[in-house]
């Protein structure tokens, strides 16, 4: 049965692809980072899992557990995601596919929160769309897989302090003040009600953290317990940092 | 290494280490899955798809086995096992949404031109012998591109079918009979005219 029909199906025959494995696969390793030593989990799409670096073993296993992908050793992370773990600047591709679209909605609100600025979780609920599922932002954030690279630490509590943080309101506190957030400033406001802060001169109203607010003179600072109290003493909410009313 | 001996490698490297097994599985059998799936879909793209969803599958199955099932597992046909079912399942769902236009196959690289006449596959007739393999009624296609594609012997072919012996050479050679009479019948459009696959014309 040596025939030509015989041997045109053995050609049909198509080795694997170099890509494939990288198709299957996850890479791990671990990189310096704001937070230490981490580690990465690196897909075909992008980043897709960083954890503080410990036990290997149980980083695998709340990996599998996580994303059911196995798992290899990766010689080198991709280019840009060692610089942006370490505070520098840049968005490395993520993998967000195995979560939900809330989820995707609540880290790319949370992804547009500049460095030294905090947003309560109720900000990030209105952003992701759904305003009033504050608490499901806090769950997402909580479970984060990729935090520094998607700033969870930049999401505060509504009354002004810094709230829980995957790895400890310590860690959250220390990553806000090396990015330059005015925290003694924004608690100092807190505790005598102010959580929003207008200018007389330009006649908008900010988040205390807001870049435009920092920049008020205190002769031409007035605070605010809500944006609702700004909005009816004739200010207009700032369009950079969108204070949620 | 014999196949035995390679699947008892393979069987002890996943019992070892499910990673590190996995990692061996699919450096030894990536070939076959690929070369399954490429010859189940229509676009070469689609079966790097195919090959990724079916280890991943494969892996998730694993997973959830205990160390005497892993212990037990013929492991080349239970993946292939796996690439077929996926590769039914996509199909289903494919016939549910609008096919691309053919315009936009990918040219297949020229050196498939090149090389020995014997193994060469010009890049239309691979697409001849893809389209009449698609036109195949199952089990017959799957038996015959496991028996003669990858070269699985019948009893593995079998296996992966879930049929006897007997039968599966019986679906291996009335599929063979079927792809002659596919291949030299003169098709609608008459593109399918050539038959320089079909074993009854010389080139």
């Amino acid at each position: 049965m040596n025939d030509s029909l015989l041997s045109a199906l053995a050609g049909l025959a198509a080795p694997a692809p170099a890509t494939l494995p990288g198709r299957v696969f996850t890479g791990w390793t671990s990189a310096p980072s704001r937070l230490g030593d981490v580690f990465v989990a690196v897909t075909a799409h992008g980043v897709q899992f960083v954890r503080p670096a410990g036990s290997a073993d149980e980083f695998a296993a709340a990996y599998r557990d996580r994303f059911d992908r196995p798992l290899r050793r990766l010689d080198r992370l991709p280019a840009g995601v060692g610089p942006a773990l370490r505070g520098r600047a840049g968005r490395p591709p993520l993998d967000l596919h195995a979560l939900s679209d809330f989820e995707r909605d609540v880290l790319a609100a949370t992804a547009r929160i500049p460095a030294g600025q905090t947003r309560p979780y109720g900000w990030v609920a209105r952003e992701a769309g759904r305003p009033r599922a504050v608490r499901a932002v806090g769950t997402v954030l909580a479970r984060n897989p990729v935090p520094l690279l998607v700033p969870c630490h930049r999401v505060v509590r509504a009354d002004g302090a810094a709230g829980d943080y995957m790895f400890g309101p310590a860690r959250k506190d220390a990553l806000l003040r090396d990015e330059g957030a005015n925290l003694d400033e924004v608690a100092a406001l807190a505790r005598g009600g102010v959580h929003y802060l207008a200018s007389d001169t330009t006649g908008i109203v900010c988040f205390p953290t807001c870049r435009d607010a920092r920049r008020i003179t205190p002769a031409h600072r007035h605070g605010f317990p809500t944006v609702a109290a700004a909005v009816a003493a004739g200010y207009r909410p700032c369009r950079t940092c969108r204070p949620a009313a | 290494m014999t196949p035995d001996e390679t699947a008892d490698r393979l069987r002890r490297a996943l019992a070892r280490d499910l990673d590190a097994g996995f990692a061996e599985v699919v450096r030894v059998h990536g070939d076959v899955v690929h070369s399954v799936a490429r010859a189940l879909t229509a676009r070469a793209a689609d079966a790097e798809d195919l090959a990724a969803e079916s280890l991943l599958r494969a892996y998730r199955a694993l997973r959830g086995y205990d160390a005497g099932r892993v212990a037990a597992l013929a492991v080349r046909p239970w993946l292939l096992t796996i690439v077929r079912n996926a590769a039914r399942n996509s199909a289903r769902d494919a016939s549910r949404r609008p096919a691309p236009p053919p315009a936009f196959d990918p040219v297949e690289p020229a050196s498939e031109i090149a090389g020995p006449a014997q193994e060469a596959l010009r890049a239309d007739d691979r697409r001849q012998l893809t389209a009449a393999l698609a036109a195949l009624p199952e089990p017959q296609r799957s038996a015959v591109v496991l028996r003669h594609v990858v070269g699985l012997p019948t009893a593995e072919v079998a296996q992966v079918l879930g049929c006897a012996g007997g039968t599966a050479k019986s679906h291996v050679s009335r599929g063979l009979r079927r792809l002659r009479t596919l291949l030299t019948e003169p098709a609608d459009t008459g593109a399918a005219q050539r038959v320089s696959v079909s074993g009854r014309s010389a080139p």
